[in-house]
């Protein structure tokens, strides 16, 4: 009775499905003028980092271009800091190192830190806001109580408390800005996105078909939340840069080398005061534009993504 | 003589009502109160009735989609009523399923439509994945759906209404079930697209054996689709017979109204309404006297005085629940 | 003369898909005090019609081509500031689900009111009382005037929101699924509100509805639409008992009745088309059981089968 079926493997038809969802998706992405823009300064920014190990190669894997202990003291006749020179193509800093190798090493952590940050941030406040929705009742007062103390912690206040107890290096700082994020506001708003998953007839479809709360939770509900999930992620990225950049520029962080710390360097010996900003402009503009362009792209592959997550903000 | 397929007695749902700010008593809606019937292998029993009368809670109650407050179901012998879980649950789901109202909303948009129809099978463990490929790719050339590698691996919003509600047809059917609950499966496809649907439903409830419990609103589409009704009120039942008979001289003055108020597609027929006063509410700590007393034209104080009148059999399997009649 | 005459009027706009062909020469009138019925499955263009006649069109639709024409006047090329001197002063809406776009948070009173000081300046006393007689016409009690939507119930929304219709003294009011939302009885009792209203005031009506039996009840000319285009247009009698176009024959076999023979439902095949790219020639073609070659390739012309009964089609039925 059943007509002829020519079978084909699981996989190459999922991977064809995906690859047809990638096009339609990019589409829209690409519709929205912010958000290709968005996508061309992270890739930009990206192979800026990646190709840090390059540029050393290329220097000759000479000792003074190491981005932390290049101390140069004595090369340039004008001292340190320096102006751009043809070795130096954007100066050196106080301490004579090479500052556009800095930079690329920088902008690699940078994009560890918030990819690592918001990623796992993501990760945790999906499921947790998955959890808390399905659940609803003790388990959702829990998690949402948990979420206000979250949004009110005085995270400056807290980080120099704990600056004092323990070390508090660039991965330690991912972590602890992942379990911030994972755990406050984006939960909220995400437990909200999938509450109104939960409430659709399909879920009732898929209790019906025999399935148990997880499989609900995993296999239904959290893959309509993801969407939203990914937009805030590429929010998350831009919060962990930024908050990088400001506790390092406070001094409150345990790290040898940042764009944070290019800045914090700058400004504790003195070279950012009054005219001085102006003459040693390759003290902080480079780290400062870079941070603004990094959190810049993140956020407006986000805005690019707004009709991709949200079905009903497209044009007919 | 068919086996009872399905029997309920006595059943009964209780919805807390949320109490203002400053009440203390807790309020409940009585949505289903003292139902009771029976559906044989192969019997489509219509559950009718205007919004709010129980028929939509019912049919939850009977898939176990909610707990019962009270009263009994008896799927094949046992009774199911207070099953939470584990595998007599998981048992139950897989004779027992459901075709939900919005051929839409009741699918994963991101989810194919093999996935679809494949879900009750991988979540009950049938067949590895070649022989669920084939189970799918038949159901589908069975609820219409050819050529079935076509739309195998499409998307819910790439379908027509009428092919989403066959998709969804193919999924509860695909696990073998005896006993159907289809909650107004019709109410949001086309006009010229409910028959063809309406066909493959009678046909696969011949070629299944099927007992149905079907619910609608519409009396013109229960007509066609089932063999007896049943009418509701405030959720309770008032009236039960043979399709036909109900439809054709119906008994309980509320059923009389609700018919005399259902236009005709017929120019040449002239309508007699039945006028009734009032509104349909919903039954919060109803009274225990008949519900439909403060807006039927027949009531007399000894309505108002005796409690709900019980269903009771007129004569050919027609019952009816009132004093009056 | 017809109250309100439309002829080829057609209207299209455009989507990121393509150009959608939502009307598409479409001619009918109605006279003062009478009711026509607008018949069809979803996407026939039965709203777009109303919403057309209306000029209540997005920024991405036009009007190609036709005319409407309103006690002589021509409505199509008025701008907009001379269009909403007709809109609710002389043809007014009940829009599909409008009892549930109500605002929740004024009163329903309010709302009303805020509509008739949009489109005519009258002191809110006496406003308040034309709501008053408003509210006993449509059937309510003017006291709940003063309450919110919440507090009524769905045929008491409905019968406020037919009140707002009326409240600047149309002379059409055109009626998008009235009762859809609502339970039979309700129903019932709205549609004879209803009528009673038309006779009583003189006015002219639209229904639109998919549910043949309410427009079988209501109207007495119904214009059958189908992709866009009207089929056929007759008065209620003719069109139930000697259809001629086969899409109004296979309507009438497929909607089943409460009373009357259990007659065999006849099914028809595949969906309503796609707007974007309807089928060349005739649009229904691809399901008609009377299609021949002809219809592959050319639209049949909407023309005049006996006195006051049209019809577009190649084969039609005797």
């Amino acid at each position: 009775m059943a007509q002829e079926f020519k079978a084909q493997p699981m996989w190459k038809v999922r991977a064809r499905l995906a690859a047809r969802n990638l096009r339609a998706n990019w589409g829209m992405f690409a519709h929205s003028k912010l958000g290709p823009v968005g996508l061309f300064l992270i890739v930009f920014f990206l192979l800026f980092g990646l190709v840090h190990p390059l540029y050393l190669v290329y220097r000759g894997n000479d000792k003074i271009y190491d981005p932390v202990v290049g101390f140069a003291y004595d090369l340039l006749p004008e001292g340190n800091p320096h102006p751009p020179t043809l070795s130096h193509p954007l100066g050196t800093d106080i301490l004579g190192r090479d500052i556009l190798g800095q930079l690329m090493h920088s902008t690699a952590k940078a994009f560890m830190l918030g990819l690592i940050a918001a990623g796992f941030g993501v990760l945790i406040s999906t499921l947790v806001g998955s959890i808390a929705a399905y659940f609803g009742g003790f388990i959702d007062s829990v998690f949402m109580r948990l979420a206000d103390v979250v949004m009110l912690f005085p995270l400056i206040a807290f980080l120099v408390a704990l600056s004092a107890a323990i070390e508090i290096t660039l991965f330690k700082l991912a972590i602890i800005l992942a379990i911030l994020m994972g755990f406050g506001g984006t939960t909220i708003i995400l437990k909200s996105q999938a509450l109104t998953v939960k409430v659709k007839p399909f879920i009732e479809a898929a209790r019906v078909s025999g399935g148990g709360h997880f499989r609900i939770i995993l296999s239904h509900i959290i893959p309509n939340v993801l969407p939203l999930s990914f937009l805030y992620m590429m929010f998350g990225v831009t919060t962990a840069i930024f908050s990088e950049a400001i506790l390092s520029y406070l001094g409150f962080l345990n790290v040898r080398m940042s764009l944070g710390i290019m800045i914090y360097t700058a400004n504790d010996s003195g070279y950012l005061i009054g005219s001085r900003l102006g003459t040693y402009w390759y003290l902080w503009l480079p780290p400062g534009l870079i941070i603004s362009l990094l959190c810049a792209g993140f956020y407006f592959v986000g805005r690019g993504l707004d009709e991709v997550v949200n079905p009903r903000l497209r044009e007919r | 003589m068919n086996n009872t397929t399905v029997e309920v007695v006595d059943l009964k749902k209780l919805f807390p009502m949320v109490g203002g700010l400053f009440s203390r008593k807790v309020r409940y809606i009585h949505a289903v109160e003292d139902l009771s019937f029976k559906i044989q292998e192969g019997e489509t029993l219509g559950l009718v009735g205007e919004s709010g009368c129980g028929k939509t809670t019912t049919g939850k109650l009977l898939v176990k989609l909610i707990p019962p407050t009270g009263g009994h179901i008896y799927f094949d012998g046992s009774d199911v009523a207070t099953i939470e879980g584990g595998v007599l649950l998981r048992e139950y789901r897989r004779k027992v399923q459901m075709i939900f109202q919005d051929p839409y909303e009741s699918m994963n948009p991101r989810k194919t439509v093999y996935d679809i129809i494949a879900e009750p099978l991988v979540v009950q463990k049938v067949g590895n994945i070649v022989e669920r490929e084939t189970m799918v790719v038949e159901m589908l050339s069975r609820v219409g759906i050819v050529p079935p590698d076509t739309f195998m691996f499409r998307y819910p919003h790439e379908l027509s209404g009428g092919q989403r509600q066959r998709v969804a047809i193919a999924r509860a059917m695909v696990i073998n079930p005896s006993f159907l609950v289809a909650d107004e499966p019709m109410s949001m496809l086309d006009v010229s697209v409910r028959t063809g649907v309406m066909k493959l439903m009678l046909q696969l409830r011949k070629e299944f054996n099927l007992a149905v419990l079907y619910i609608t609103h519409d009396l013109a589409v229960a007509r066609y689709m089932c063999d007896r009704l049943a009418v509701m009120y405030l959720g309770r039942m008032v009236e039960l017979g043979e399709t036909e008979e109900v439809l054709q001289s119906p008994l309980h003055p509320y059923t009389r109204a609700l018919i005399s108020a259902i236009p005709i597609p017929d120019p040449t027929f002239t309508r007699e309404a039945i006028p009734i006063k009032g509104g349909v509410s919903k039954p919060v700590d109803p009274h225990p006297r008949c519900r439909f007393y403060d807006r039927c034209p027949v009531a007399t104080d000894g309505c108002e005085k005796l409690e709900h009148p019980p269903l009771e059999d007129k004569g050919s399997g027609h019952y009816i629940a009132c004093y009056e009649v | 003369m017809a109250l309100l005459e439309v002829s080829n009027l057609t209207m299209h706009y455009t989507t990121r898909a393509g150009d959608v062909m939502a009307v598409d020469s479409v001619d009918f009138s109605l006279e003062r005090g009478r009711a026509l019925g607008l018949v069809g499955e979803s996407g026939c263009g039965k709203t777009s019609i109303a919403m057309t006649v209306l000029k209540l069109l997005p920024k991405n639709a036009r009007i190609l081509e036709g005319q409407i024409r309103f006690d002589g006047v021509d409505l199509v090329p008025l701008s907009e500031d001379q269009m909403r001197k007709y809109r609710w002063n002389h043809i007014s809406m009940v829009f599909q689900a409008a009892m549930n776009s109500l605002n929740p948070v004024y009163t329903v009173g309010d709302q009303i009111l805020e509509a008739i000081q949009h489109h005519m300046s009258m002191k809110e006393r006496v406003a308040r009382q034309r709501i008053a007689d408003l509210y006993s016409l449509v059937g309510l009690d003017p006291d709940v005037m003063d309450q919110y939507p919440h507090e009524y119930s769905g045929g008491m929304k409905q019968r406020a929101v037919i009140a707002m219709a009326l409240s600047c003294d149309p002379s059409i009011i055109i009626a998008d699924e009235p009762t859809t939302a609502l339970d039979v009885i309700v129903q019932d009792r709205i549609l004879k509100q209803i009528d009673k209203i038309r006779e009583e005031l003189n006015m002219g009506m639209i229904y639109i509805s998919h549910d043949i039996a309410v427009i079988a009840e209501v109207s007495d000319r119904i214009g059958v639409m189908y992709a866009g285009k009207m089929v056929e247009f007759a008065d209620t009698h003719t069109i139930f008992k000697s259809p001629v176009h086969p899409y109004t024959y296979a309507l009438m076999s497929t909607f089943p009745s409460v009373k009357g023979d259990k007659r065999e439902l006849v099914e028809l095949p595949g969906e309503p088309p796609n707007l974007i790219e309807p089928p060349l020639g005739c649009r229904f073609h691809p399901r008609c059981p009377r299609a021949t070659a002809v219809c592959q390739e050319q639209d049949p012309v909407f023309t005049e089968v006996v006195h006051e009964h049209f019809c577009a089609c190649w084969n039609q039925r005797s």
